[in-house]
């Protein structure tokens, strides 16, 4: 007598601690064999888009904090550079401006790489992992609320430079860390690279071609373990990458084994760059000197009228840029964040879209655990590196 | 291949369809019909090696006609080149061909433009709300659509 079988559907998430926030699965079982994912989202759809059109461009910068907040400083930086593109001041911003975010956004892609790493590798059973990552990320929160006041939605960056300088003796501290960073590394690679039950539960899982993954647009850390040798940073250099010294980690097998060892080893070349950086910064300006889009200095404010003036009118009506268009994409710690921007002439953009890279990396889920073990959607969740602020916006 | 040359090719293979070419701050953005979009856009995958759909979005010129802009922003992996595609569609007639045909990624792309903008895309294998819960009413980034919601007062204080 043939056995009659049927296909189950159950539910994962939204609260479920392995979809890393509110994402919901539609998952139709086989057995333990996944035939169809569907992910549905927005459940933390903040309208991000919708406010940035009622916002001066000042005004939305602590909203892009809030898209991937893993990453808040690369999402500044993202924005940042766009509207600088948008009004023309490109090459205007000061030098240790420049290195100050390159510096700063090289430690936001180690910070994010850590929860990654923290997460993914609980989820598939390796709990030691987590609480070094955190060691290791809570030092760079540390930082980050030494430079900005917030340990999270940093709100750093300003258009045309920065908020403020580094405080004293914070490069020594970032140096110290970044000496210390691929010993760390080393200690992760020691607890999982070798490990039979991480091998088992990473190599082969997940796998993408790169025509596919090019096809569903994955960018990032998880095209290039694909084989795709593709780095925003080194490609269409901006903020002065191109100055820096660094590799592009490239990996040929597509499987969540060799993301791991993608970002593993991006996070080397972040301290790298973090080093770098602090041997070409000398004292120097922070913000361009564009009066009518930079506040001025506090001290220029209260002495003298041309400073009254400039702050009272970026403070009260903003910037207008000139009507046109800009599309500024930035390698983000997830891929290619990209920010399309529209003027018409006005101190509020007609539209901004924002382009997530965990958006469109998560359209890939279905193509990559169809057809296999339900205990591997959890593998490819935790190395697709979603963050679902970005993801709903 | 500088954009001038691709924007000729375009020209030379879609004379009828190229509206208009500006370039801006070193971008250079082709307006185009938007009825060979799908011919448009496989031939610029296939000849000029755009190979990745970086984004899909709509934009709301109200007050404007035609009112929507469908804005494709082009890649080529190979060349590190972008070029961006757009074009207007009506409001009597929000529809535009899918091109998720020619790129995948913009399956989801077209999802949230429907959902945001309520521009339709003919042929889309799945054209459901993604960001909004599946049952709301109307099209939040419309420049119609009131900031603080349908049926709340507007918000008294300063927005910007």
């Amino acid at each position: 007598m043939a056995v009659k079988s049927e296909t189950m559907t159950i539910n994962m998430g939204p609260q479920h601690p392995s979809t890393h926030g509110v994402l919901q699965l539609i998952l139709e079982l086989d057995g333990e064999i996944v035939r169809k994912a569907t992910p549905h989202i927005g459940f933390l759809h903040r309208g991000t888009e919708k406010l940035s059109e009622y916002r001066t461009y000042h005004q939305i910068i602590p909203l892009t904090d809030r898209l991937d907040y893993l990453a808040p400083m690369s999402n500044n930086l993202g924005y940042v550079l766009a509207v600088e593109k948008l009004l023309g001041i490109t090459d205007q911003i000061p030098e240790r401006a420049e290195q100050i975010r390159v510096l700063l956004t090289e430690l936001t892609r180690l910070k994010s790489h850590l929860v990654w790493l923290a997460c993914h590798a609980l989820d598939i059973g390796a709990m030691t992992v987590f609480l070094y990552c955190f060691r290791e990320r809570e030092e760079i929160t540390d930082i980050y609320e030494k430079v900005s006041g917030a340990r999270m939605t940093s709100n750093y960056f300003r258009v045309g430079g920065l908020s403020e300088d580094l405080p004293d003796g914070l490069e020594q501290e970032i140096r110290a860390f970044a000496e210390s960073m691929p010993g760390h590394v080393e200690t992760y690679e020691g607890l999982l690279t070798g490990n039979k039950i991480w091998q088992l539960r990473t190599q082969g899982v997940g796998h993408i071609s790169a025509e596919a993954a090019i096809d569903i647009g994955i960018t990032g850390p998880a095209l290039r373990a694909s084989g795709v040798d593709w780095d925003l940073r080194r490609d269409n250099p901006y903020s002065g990458y191109e100055n820096y010294d660094f590799e592009v980690p490239v990996r040929q097998e597509g499987d969540t084994f060799a993301r791991y060892k993608c970002r593993l080893d991006e996070m080397i070349q972040s301290s790298r760059i973090i080093l770098q950086a602090l041997d070409k910064l000398k004292p120097g300006p922070i913000l361009a000197d564009c009066p009518k889009v930079c506040l001025p200095p506090k001290k220029d404010v209260v002495n003298t009228i041309e400073g009254l003036i400039h702050h009272f009118k970026i403070v009260t009506e903003g910037f207008s840029p000139e009507p046109g268009e800009i599309y500024q994409g930035i390698e983000a710690p997830k891929g290619e964040l990209g920010y399309y921007l529209v003027s018409d002439g006005s101190p509020m953009p007609v539209r901004m879209k924002i382009r997530p890279p965990s958006f469109v990396n998560l359209q890939g889920l279905p193509q990559m655990v169809e057809g296999k073990l339900l205990a591997d959607v959890i593998a490819v969740i935790g190395t697709l590196d979603i963050v679902l602020g970005e993801i709903d916006r | 291949m500088s954009d001038q040359a691709i924007v000729e090719k375009l020209k030379a293979k879609f004379s009828a369809a190229v509206l208009e070419v500006v370039e801006y701050r070193g971008e250079t953005t082709v307006t185009m019909a938007k009825e060979p979009i799908v011919e448009i856009c496989i031939f610029m995958r296939d000849e000029c090696g755009y190979n990745l759909l970086t984004d899909l979005c709509g934009v709301d010129y109200l007050g404007k006609t035609p009112r929507f802009m469908v804005v494709y922003n082009l890649y080529n992996i190979a060349t590190k080149q972008r070029l961006r595609i757009k074009v207007p569609v009506e409001e009597q007639d929000a529809t535009v061909d899918t091109v998720s045909t020619v790129w995948g990624t913009a399956n989801w792309h077209e999802r949230e433009c429907w959902d945001l903008l309520g521009i339709s895309f003919n042929g889309h294998p799945d054209l459901r709300r993604i960001l909004m819960p599946a049952d709301w009413e109307g099209y939040p980034l419309r420049k119609d659509y009131p900031l603080q919601g349908p049926d709340r007062e507007p918000y008294q204080g300063r927005l910007s």
